[in-house]
């Protein structure tokens, strides 16, 4: 088992240094897996995360000019590692004006991602720092537990308006309340509810536009006014949605929202190279 | 398109409409009164005064004409409601608090009287929230009685040099102790802290004095932890006038001057520590 990558472009780190404090505010600890293609960071919606799921996959050809594994066997050229993101984004941190930054899998006391970096230096020594992160490796037998979070039937999905706005108006509901109504329909409209013995609150948002597979599956196009008007709603925990919403640090070039009445929404944000997915279960 | 001008349902059933382009001209300055949950509105004709007390020693005010609303409709003598400040403050921001240069929320509020909740509609870049807070059974304000021709001691100052002076005030001190008089040291703030006693002294004829009207020496002690709140309202304020009556209740009225450049008030009143011994 190896696992060997190095980043060289200055943007790359930027960008790779993002997605980790992304990661870090979602969830304190997170699976990475690592193929040849591509890296995962995931939480599977345990009771103890509160249900709530994650999906980030990024390919590594956007971000790493080296990138070595060697999985646990051959015919599973993977690795899966428990890691706390936290403790990479500290690492990466401190590197952020590196030439280059070296990532790998070692065997210290115990296993560890170590970062090293090389810093820029004024002498012709050169300046390296290293971080040793500790992970844990996931036996294969667990392997099946961490899959891609299956989709469930969506009964609307929609275009999200901008993250900044939703994470304002969510901010003040928070204060307001504990639980909110997520509910959308197939003619581009949003609203955000809560209502306590105090206050009622709606927030209306139109004109989203809806994508557009939404409309193909079956006779889409010739739904009827009413059935285009019919809100589909779930009730969820506000600080899990406000959690993903501060977590966003760039507004990703698609956003979209899809609700599973009652029982889910389900959030996916797409970037240039990275795609972001985050599930959250409704309350009763 | 701002709410204000778009054409609604007549409002017959509303008692009270008010429509604001901006609402931060709302929102600031009842941020400059909120250091207590309840909030007293009174609408009459010439505007919204909004009252929120403590402990019945202090009461702060605050004033918006009916002109700095683009409508305000009212079809009773006086509308009085009570509403929870920190709520209504969530909504009226619910859009930010932030000030980003072009973009403001507009308000429309309303309040079909007794009984029924007040109505929110705000509206920023095609969004659109409703609100709809509960009001609760009014607590008449208690009236200070602070009436001009009571007045012993009155001075206005530049808001700038009082805010200097406030926020270097040893916390440690419970009472701020004013002193106001024709003669020297005209007006004091003294504070008596953990580490010794503090005097900030203003020259009557100092640029920061817009006027000095002292007709006889006064010294009163106010709570530290009631005039804190105040502030608030002279971080937002360009003037400030210092009164104290022949009882030695003090007024602090505040003149603040909102986005647009109109003009608003708020007023502390707090009534004076009782254990001076003069």
């Amino acid at each position: 088992m190896r696992f060997r990558a190095k980043i060289v472009d200055f943007g790359c780190l930027n960008n790779f240094t993002r997605i980790v404090n992304t990661i870090s505010k979602l969830t304190k600890s997170c699976t990475l897996q690592l193929t040849v293609d591509n890296l995962y960071f995931m939480l599977s919606d345990k009771v103890a995360s509160g249900g709530v799921s994650m999906w980030c996959e990024l390919s590594q050809g956007s971000f790493f000019d080296e990138f070595q594994l060697e999985g646990m066997a051959p015919n599973a050229n993977e690795i899966y590692l428990e890691l706390i993101p936290e403790n990479l984004l500290r690492a990466l941190k401190t590197t952020q004006n590196a030439k280059s930054l070296k990532i790998k899998l070692t065997k210290k006391h115990c296993p560890c991602l170590t970062v090293a970096a090389d810093l820029p230096s004024l002498s012709s020594n050169s300046r390296v720092v290293t971080h040793d992160i500790p992970v844990g490796v996931i036996p294969r037998k667990l392997w099946q537990d961490f899959k891609e979070p299956s989709v469930p039937d969506f009964d609307v999905s929609i275009y999200l308006p901008p993250l900044k706005t939703m994470k304002n108006v969510i901010d003040r509901m928070k204060n307001l309340s504990n639980f909110l109504v997520l509910e959308a329909n197939k003619n581009g409209e949003m609203n955000l509810r809560i209502e306590t013995e105090l206050v009622s609150v709606s927030t209306h948002f139109k004109d989203l536009g809806n994508p557009p597979w939404v409309s193909t599956d079956g006779d889409g196009s010739k739904e009827g006014s009413q059935e285009r008007t019919k809100m589909a709603q779930v009730h969820v925990d506000i600080k899990k949605l406000q959690q993903f919403l501060a977590s966003q640090q760039v507004n990703p070039s698609k956003a979209i929202c899809s609700i599973a009445s009652d029982r889910t929404v389900h959030f996916i944000l797409l970037h240039e190279d990275v795609s972001l997915q985050y599930f959250i279960p409704a309350v009763g | 398109m701002p709410l204000s001008t778009q054409s609604h349902v007549r409002d017959e059933h509303y008692v009270l409409a008010a429509s604001l382009d901006n609402v931060r001209n709302l929102s600031n300055i009842l941020k400059a009164i909120a250091f207590k949950e309840h909030a007293f509105f009174n609408a009459t004709a010439n505007g919204l005064k909004v009252t929120v007390e403590n402990s019945k020693c202090v009461q702060a005010n605050a004033f918006i004409q009916a002109e700095i609303f683009q409508e305000f409709t009212i079809h009773e003598d006086s509308v009085n409601f009570q509403v929870n400040l920190t709520v209504l403050l969530d909504c009226l921001t619910i859009f930010g608090a932030s000030t980003v240069p072009g973009v403001a929320t507009a308000l429309r509020m309303c309040y079909s009287g007794y009984g029924y909740p007040l109505t929110l509609f705000l509206e920023e870049g095609g969004v659109v929230t409703v609100c709809k807070i509960n009001t609760q059974e009014p607590e008449e304000p208690i009236d200070f009685e602070f009436c001009s021709t009571n007045v012993i001691n009155k001075v206005i100052l530049q808001s700038d040099s009082l805010r200097e002076a406030f926020s270097e005030l040893d916390m440690t001190s419970e009472i701020l102790q004013i002193t106001m008089s024709p003669s020297q040291p005209y007006f004091r703030l003294s504070t008596f802290g953990n580490s010794g006693s503090a005097h900030y002294d203003y020259p009557k004829d100092s640029d920061m004095m817009e006027l000095f009207q002292c007709t006889k020496t006064q010294t009163n002690r106010y709570k530290m932890s009631l005039l804190k709140p105040s502030t608030k309202a002279l971080s937002l304020s360009c003037k400030v006038s210092v009164r104290t009556d022949n009882q030695g209740f003090l007024s602090l009225q505040y003149l603040v001057r909102n986005d647009d450049g109109q003009i608003c008030f708020v007023e502390y009143y707090c009534c004076p520590d009782e254990e001076v011994e003069d």
